[in-house]
């Protein structure tokens, strides 16, 4: 095996197995049966009984209660997974729940060196232990800030809404949805939330903006809302792209094998053209003196 | 031709031989000793803090802020900086510019203990490095992720730079067939290590571009992978000479004639390189900021800050150095490289720290502790590239058995078991 077998075999081995692969596009048939849920943001009445049932099923210390919530703006957390926050908007007083958005092609997944942030086939983007080496990428990657970090533990894991995905698997629905008094929460495949979402706007076109929030943002979310007012004045993400974050990367991680193959060639090409004359243009320049002297 | 065997007498065999180098030389109480060991001690137990406690008992990290400094500046610029080695051997192996060869040694040592240190560093702030084998045992390849290609690609780059660090250590050890066989893979690993590079300094920036919204409009572009890539170019060459300048004066007991001889005429030649690419760096951003329309981000204190850094510490430092090489000027080259090199670490932390987040309300900021492990890190390196070059043949005076390249074309042709 000379130098230059081991180059070719080398390089062929690194294109195959190191180039990374850009995650294709989901279709969108498969993407209509991804388990989801609808927020009606009419129908919240801010009683936070989801926040109570999330804490419970989840094992997590109970929600402490504050009358002030339209002054603080409360974000989820380690311990916190969802929370109700209170709008003063032109329609009156708006309850916004914040979680985990579930996403359709998520960031934080796409990021994912161990795959320990994964889509699930049932749609809930769940956080799996056993992989995490804890670098924090889905944290920089996420835009709605979904992942949070236990920065206190020597052990620590990364905290979110995982839509109660051993329940769900089960047949039953998310501990916040099923504990839901008013009516505001609606889970099932994320296909027909949409045409509930769409019915109720057609319906009563002067109680909801007709905007459904998640059917496009990031590229589509496993968690949709309807509402009375435009949902800038409810706190939402500003600056969220419409199409989907991993896109982002594809065109680099494409790039990768074609750079992993094209480039020794074009180095060695380069490297056996600068040779001093012909007789040492067979991959002997003078700079390999060591093997040279074997002739 | 000057060639002195400095090789010391090992008649009690390679233990103690390594013993004996294991032993400091020089003086131990100097001041950069006294300073760095306290830095280091006090670093290590900042760590102990760290792994006992959590992040969040030595770091300013939080929720809106899950990278600081660690990886901003440990990970992010140290790697840049790190990349003379690909940019020397690239000049040397592929374009055989055999003026350059008398710091391949030294560039590659240096892109190597970066390697270690900086991205090692890495290992520092995952939350849970037990499980820093994942990636790489094949039960979770993340394929998706721009990150799994940077850990692999850093992984296998340090690799190919210890092999073409390798005869080095062979001439060291004394080791002549290790050495026939290690130099014969230098080819192969060169071209690997540049194409492993182009890879993981464009990969680095491409970390950020999920991060968009996030990262202030002057600083974010889809051409942040190829800004890395060609500001990693001038990146590593200034570090070459900054390095080179210093140790030069330090180790000059270490230095050969040739390299003494050449030294004026290296950093000539790698500031004009450098200036090259800074040119087409500078053009890569207009061509940005036309494309971007970014003219309305111009207003207020970040487009006064975007200024600073590229006109500030690209453009002018580029101007240093073209000068200084037309007109043999080393005082402009040596300023303009200083720039240069401050220019790249000023970008890469503008990216990931800086203008990440750039409108929130509460900014991270480093805490003291995250600054003082960061200076451990650079003080541990400084003194494992100190042993090494006080020791291993780097800077010049190769054992007279390993001399071939640089003897002249008959000795060459002569026989293999006289030459070993």
């Amino acid at each position: 095996m000379n130098r230059r077998t081991f180059l070719k075999v080398g390089a062929a081995a690194g294109a195959t197995s190191l180039a990374g692969c850009a995650s294709a596009p989901r279709n969108p048939g498969q993407v209509d049966e991804d388990l989801a849920v609808l927020v009606d943001l009419t129908k919240c009445a801010g009683c936070r009984m989801c926040e109570f049932a999330c804490a419970e099923a989840n094992g997590l210390p109970e929600p402490v209660i504050e009358d002030d919530a339209a002054e603080v703006r409360r974000d989820t957390s380690a311990t916190q997974w969802q929370v109700v926050n209170r709008f003063e908007t032109s329609k009156g007083d708006v309850f916004v729940r914040r979680q985990c958005m579930h996403c359709v092609e998520p960031a934080c997944a796409a990021a994912c060196l161990t795959k320990a942030m994964l889509k699930t086939d049932e749609g809930p983007v769940i956080w799996r232990e056993d992989k995490c080496m804890g670098c924090r990428y889905c944290m920089v990657s996420c835009p709605f800030d979904g992942p949070k970090f236990e920065y206190n533990s020597a052990v620590p894991r990364i905290q979110k809404c995982r839509m109660c995905w051993e329940r769900v698997t089960q047949g039953s629905g998310p501990a916040c949805v099923e504990n839901c008094p008013s009516e505001a929460l609606t889970f099932g495949p994320r296909g027909e939330l949409l045409e509930l979402a769409r019915q109720r706007i057609y319906q009563q076109p002067d109680q909801y903006v007709s905007h459904i929030y998640g059917e496009h943002e990031a590229g589509g979310t496993g968690w949709l809302y309807l509402s009375p007012v435009p949902f800038e004045e409810l706190g939402f993400p500003a600056g969220i792209r419409n199409g989907s974050y991993p896109e982002l990367t594809r065109d680099f991680l494409t790039s990768v094998p074609v750079v992993l193959t094209v480039w020794p060639a074009f180095l060695l090409a380069l490297r056996r053209s600068t040779a001093p004359d012909e007789s040492e243009a067979a991959g002997r320049g003078p700079d390999d003196g060591h093997r040279e002297v074997r002739s | 031709m000057n060639v002195i065997d400095y090789t010391p007498a090992r008649p009690a065999g390679t233990l103690a031989f390594l013993r004996g180098e294991l032993r400091p030389r020089g003086r131990r109480f100097t001041p950069f000793n006294v300073v760095s060991v306290l830095i280091m001690a006090t670093a290590a137990a900042i760590l102990v803090v760290r792994f006992a406690y959590g992040l969040g008992a030595v770091t300013n990290l939080d929720q809106r802020f899950p990278w600081g400094l660690w990886v901003g500046f440990d990970v992010v610029a140290g790697v840049a900086l790190a990349g003379g080695a690909y940019v020397v051997t690239f000049l040397v192996y592929v374009m055989r510019l055999e003026r350059y060869r008398p710091i391949v040694r030294v560039t590659v040592l240096n892109g190597f203990l970066a390697y270690v240190f900086y991205a090692g560093a890495l290992v520092l702030d995952l939350g849970r490095p037990w499980n820093v084998i994942n990636p790489v045992i094949g039960n979770s390849f993340g394929l998706t992720s721009v990150l799994f290609l940077v850990a692999w690609h850093f992984m296998l780059y340090m690799t190919a730079v210890l092999i073409e660090f390798f005869p080095a250590i062979a001439e060291w050890l004394g080791w002549k067939r290790v050495h026939r066989v290690m130099s014969g893979l230098t080819v192969g690993a060169v071209i690997f290590g540049i194409t492993l590079s182009t890879l993981h300094q464009s990969g680095l920036g491409a970390l950020y571009l999920m991060a968009e919204g996030k990262i202030h409009p002057l600083w974010y572009s889809e051409l942040i992978p190829v800004l890395f890539f060609i500001s990693s170019i001038f990146a590593g060459l200034t570090m070459v000479i900054v390095e080179g300048s210093l140790s030069h004066r330090i180790f000059e007991d270490r230095l050969s004639s040739r390299l003494k001889r050449s030294h004026d005429d290296i950093l000539v030649g790698l500031a004009r390189i450098a200036a090259g690419a800074m040119f087409v760096y500078l053009f890569l951003e207009a061509l940005n900021f036309i494309h971007g329309r970014l003219w309305h981000e111009m207003a207020g204190g970040w487009g006064a800050w975007y200024l600073v850094e590229v006109v500030g510490f690209v453009a002018v430092p580029m101007v240093l150095l073209l000068v200084g090489a037309t007109k043999g000027n080393l005082k402009a080259v040596k300023i303009g490289a200083i720039l240069g090199l401050l220019g790249v670490i000023l970008n890469r932390l503008n990216v990931s720290v800086i203008a990440f987040r750039w409108n929130e309300a509460a900014h991270y900021v480093p805490s003291w502790m995250e600054i003082v492990v960061t200076a451990g890190v650079i003080c541990a390196e400084i003194w494992v590239f100190r042993w090494v070059v006080r020791r291993l043949p780097v800077l010049g005076h190769r054992p007279a058995w390993a001399e071939a390249p640089e003897a002249p074309a008959q000795a060459r042709r002569l026989p293999n078991k006289v030459a070993v």
